[in-house]
């Protein structure tokens, strides 16, 4: 089961409860970070517990027969439905194509799920369907099956999508949070945060306008190319919900080891720094959704480098840190001043500042 | 970014922190006022920056801190209410009052909304004549006068349905009573920008002149806190002690002429109770008189609640700058952000939740 789905709340200024003792579901339990964790770690894991649930990935993989395949779902819920630079049924393929990417795996089959609420224009499906389908294609998906249900009007926000996929893995590929290793660099394919900043600009109720886009894409491609260039690329990961700086906390823990990122190599928008700056977010946790972090041995960091360069996704690639043997499980950051400051995993949901 | 990178630039940065081992003799210890300081200090790690000479503690300037229990639990109270639209600034949500918080309220059914300004609380309750529409006007001087303007506007354009709960605090109180204990360890101000950008700093002389405290009215980039350090430092080493302005360019001496004037004209001093801390007097703004009927504590008649706080939290000692985060015996044990026992763990701007976030059980390091 991946924990990395959909991107709509984290960004929302009304979510988090940072309590856990509580006895029903709170938004903050979908905010991709420490009570999304804690919620499938003390709710779900117990109860479906197996080896492949329990490597924590984004996606599952299982063994057929001689094939190992890739499995992931995500669920889509963004609101508004339509947003610079994409849309639900664009972030409903992308999503799961790259949860089954980040396995290393070549996603082939799609399924949808559709929930639509009554009421619901048939022009603006039609258009989110065409979306899908472009998106699909680009990335060299089929949708195989699929699903529909209506619920009455005001018990789902217009649409939501399910997705899930299935990939093939190329033989003796082993990439997972739990892969890394000390000395591993750490490159990421391109600017954080466009894809939260945009979001929450098109919902307009902030008062403040962005030409950023969101950069919505699937990355399989990228990924193949990466994988060409390098048998050693040990954690590919999407930062979506939770961003950047909890998708680094989930491998250290994973691994078991200590992340180091340099505060000046973080390629970030100026747009987006100054969205963040002004309502008080942090750019390590804006969610992406066209963007992966890889963790790789440092004699290859280079040519994986310039094959993620190659992709129209992963144009602005950097290295931005390093894979250390200290401070096991933690992330820290060095600032552009020299001084260090621990990363933590985003803990409820962003509020902004109010003075 | 205009106005911020040039504020961040790390040559600049040396440059200051050169300046400032230079000048340091002894050691000093110095507050920053403002929550927004402690956070950007601990972001930057601009501590690990100084030299061991100066001690940087932690003021009370965070407005979710200071809120007091009873005002958050008069806030649950009134939220609860079914035909209530509750307003508040964001942070606010997750203070928790005495057995639950403003999210569980909204998860029960209550009707509670984030807004950015006291303002767009206005124009709900203008679109939602039915309801009783409460904003939650909390903060120091830098927030005082949209929450000011929000009740004139509410009054002209005749929304008898909008009324605000008030907690707002004044910075120049908190010093005194900070100055003035017989435990205090400050001896030098950093004193908060925004709240100054709105006030001006007319108010400071007499204190630093009372106390022979230095003051220096400091911005929230690294390089201002650096120059509000560097400035604060010189002062102490010269037996200097005046007020000096390091943040030119969005404070004057006056400050915001007609802020102020929204502000008088709506809010009254009085005696106001600081979370932590106890009542300082005459430290608060209420309305006055002649704008009784916004006063969502009458309307709801929940002026009598009176709770207790957590015996273990040590929120007011590190509010006045006597402990730190760290020397708490629940600090990210029983208190943590998931598990709060005081604000200053809640809050963004509080002093445990950035020490919890940024420092926790890192070893400081001094440079690369």
């Amino acid at each position: 089961m991946s924990n990395q789905t959909e991107p709509v709340y984290i960004d929302s200024p009304f979510c988090p409860m940072p309590i856990r003792d509580r006895g029903t579901v709170i938004l903050g339990h979908g905010s991709g970070g420490k009570l999304s964790h804690d919620l499938i770690a003390a709710r779900f894991l117990p109860s479906f517990d197996n080896p492949v649930l329990r490597a924590g990935d984004d996606a599952g993989v299982v063994q057929i027969s001689c094939t190992q395949l890739a499995i992931s779902t995500d669920s889509h819920v963004v609101w508004p439905l339509f947003f610079p630079g994409g849309d639900i049924g664009k972030l409903a393929v992308c999503g799961t194509v790259n949860d089954v990417a980040m396995m290393g795996a070549q996603p082939l089959y799609l399924t949808v799920g559709f929930i639509l609420e009554e009421g619901l224009e048939i022009g603006l499906l039609e258009r989110i369907v065409e979306s899908m389908q472009a998106a699909a294609a680009e990335a060299g998906v089929q949708i195989v099956a699929g699903d529909t249900k209506v619920v009455e009007r005001g018990k789902a926000d217009g649409i939501y999508i399910n997705t899930a996929g299935v990939g093939v893995m190329l033989p003796a590929t082993v990439i997972g949070g739990a892969q890394a290793q000390p000395g591993d660099v750490v490159l990421l394919s391109g600017t954080l945060g466009d894809h939260g900043i945009a979001v929450l600009g098109a919902r307009g109720d902030l008062g403040f306008e962005t030409d950023i886009q969101s950069d919505v894409a699937p990355l399989n491609q990228m990924v193949a190319a990466m994988l060409d260039a390098s048998d050693n690329v040990h954690v590919l990961r999407d930062p979506t919900r939770g961003g950047l700086g909890t998708t680094l906390n989930e491998i250290a823990r994973q691994s078991n080891v200590g992340i180091v990122i340099h505060e000046q190599k973080l390629p970030i928008r100026p747009g987006v720094r100054a969205a963040c700056e002004m309502l008080g977010f942090d750019p390590l946790y804006i969610a992406n959704e066209g963007k992966l972090v890889a963790l790789v041995a440092a004699q290859d960091a280079d040519k994986v480098l310039a094959a993620m360069r190659q992709s129209p996704y992963g144009m602005d690639a950097v290295a931005i840190g390093e894979v250390v043997g200290e401070a096991n499980g933690r992330v820290l950051l060095k600032t552009s001043f020299g001084s260090t400051r621990i990363v933590d995993m985003l803990m409820g949901e962003m509020l902004p500042r109010i003075c | 970014m205009k106005y911020m990178d040039e504020f961040r630039d790390a040559e600049l940065v040396k440059k200051t922190v050169a300046e400032i081992r230079r000048v340091v003799k002894r050691p000093w210890t110095i507050m920053e006022i403002c929550g927004g300081q402690t956070h950007a200090i601990m972001h930057f790690g601009i501590d690990q920056l100084l030299p061991p000479e100066i001690e940087l503690v932690h003021g009370p300037g965070c407005p979710v801190c200071v809120t007091p229990l009873e005002q958050i639990d008069k806030a649950l109270e009134i939220a609860g209410r079914p035909d209530v639209i509750f307003t508040s600034f964001g942070d606010m949500l997750r203070v928790p009052g005495s057995n639950k918080d403003l999210f569980s309220i909204r998860a029960a059914g209550g009707d509670v909304r984030v807004v950015y300004s006291p303002l767009d609380a206005v124009k709900i309750a203008q679109k939602n004549p039915d309801k009783q529409v409460v904003f939650f006007a909390i903060g120091f001087e830098t927030t005082a006068p949209a929450n000011a303007m929000s009740v004139v506007q509410a009054q002209m354009l005749g929304v008898p349905n909008f009324s605000i709960l008030v907690s707002h605090v004044r910075v120049p109180p908190a010093m005194h009573a900070i100055l003035g204990s017989p435990r205090n360890r400050v001896q030098g101000f950093l004193a908060a920008g925004h709240v100054n950008a709105i006030m001006g700093y007319w108010e400071y002389p007499p204190i630093a002149a009372q106390y022979q405290t230095p003051i220096v009215v400091t911005g929230f980039e690294p390089l201002d806190i650096l120059q509000g350090i560097l400035l604060t430092v010189r002062q102490l080493e010269e037996g200097r002690c005046e007020v000096e302005n390091g943040y030119g360019r969005a404070v004057t001496f006056d400050g915001n002429k007609p802020a102020q004037v929204v502000i008088n004209r709506v809010f009254m001093e009085c005696d106001r109770k600081w979370r932590g801390i106890g009542v300082i007097p005459q430290s608060g703004w209420c309305l006055r008189p002649e704008f009784a009927d916004f006063n969502a504590e009458t309307r709801f008649d929940v002026a009598t609640i009176q709770p207790e706080e957590s015996p273990l939290c040590i929120a007011g000692l590190i509010l006045q700058g006597l402990k730190k985060p760290n020397e708490c015996s629940a600090f990210g044990k029983e208190c943590s952000p998931e598990h709060p026992l005081g604000a200053t763990m809640v809050s963004g701007e509080g002093a445990c939740a950035a020490y919890y976030r940024y420092r926790r059980d890192l070893v400081l390091e001094t440079g690369d």
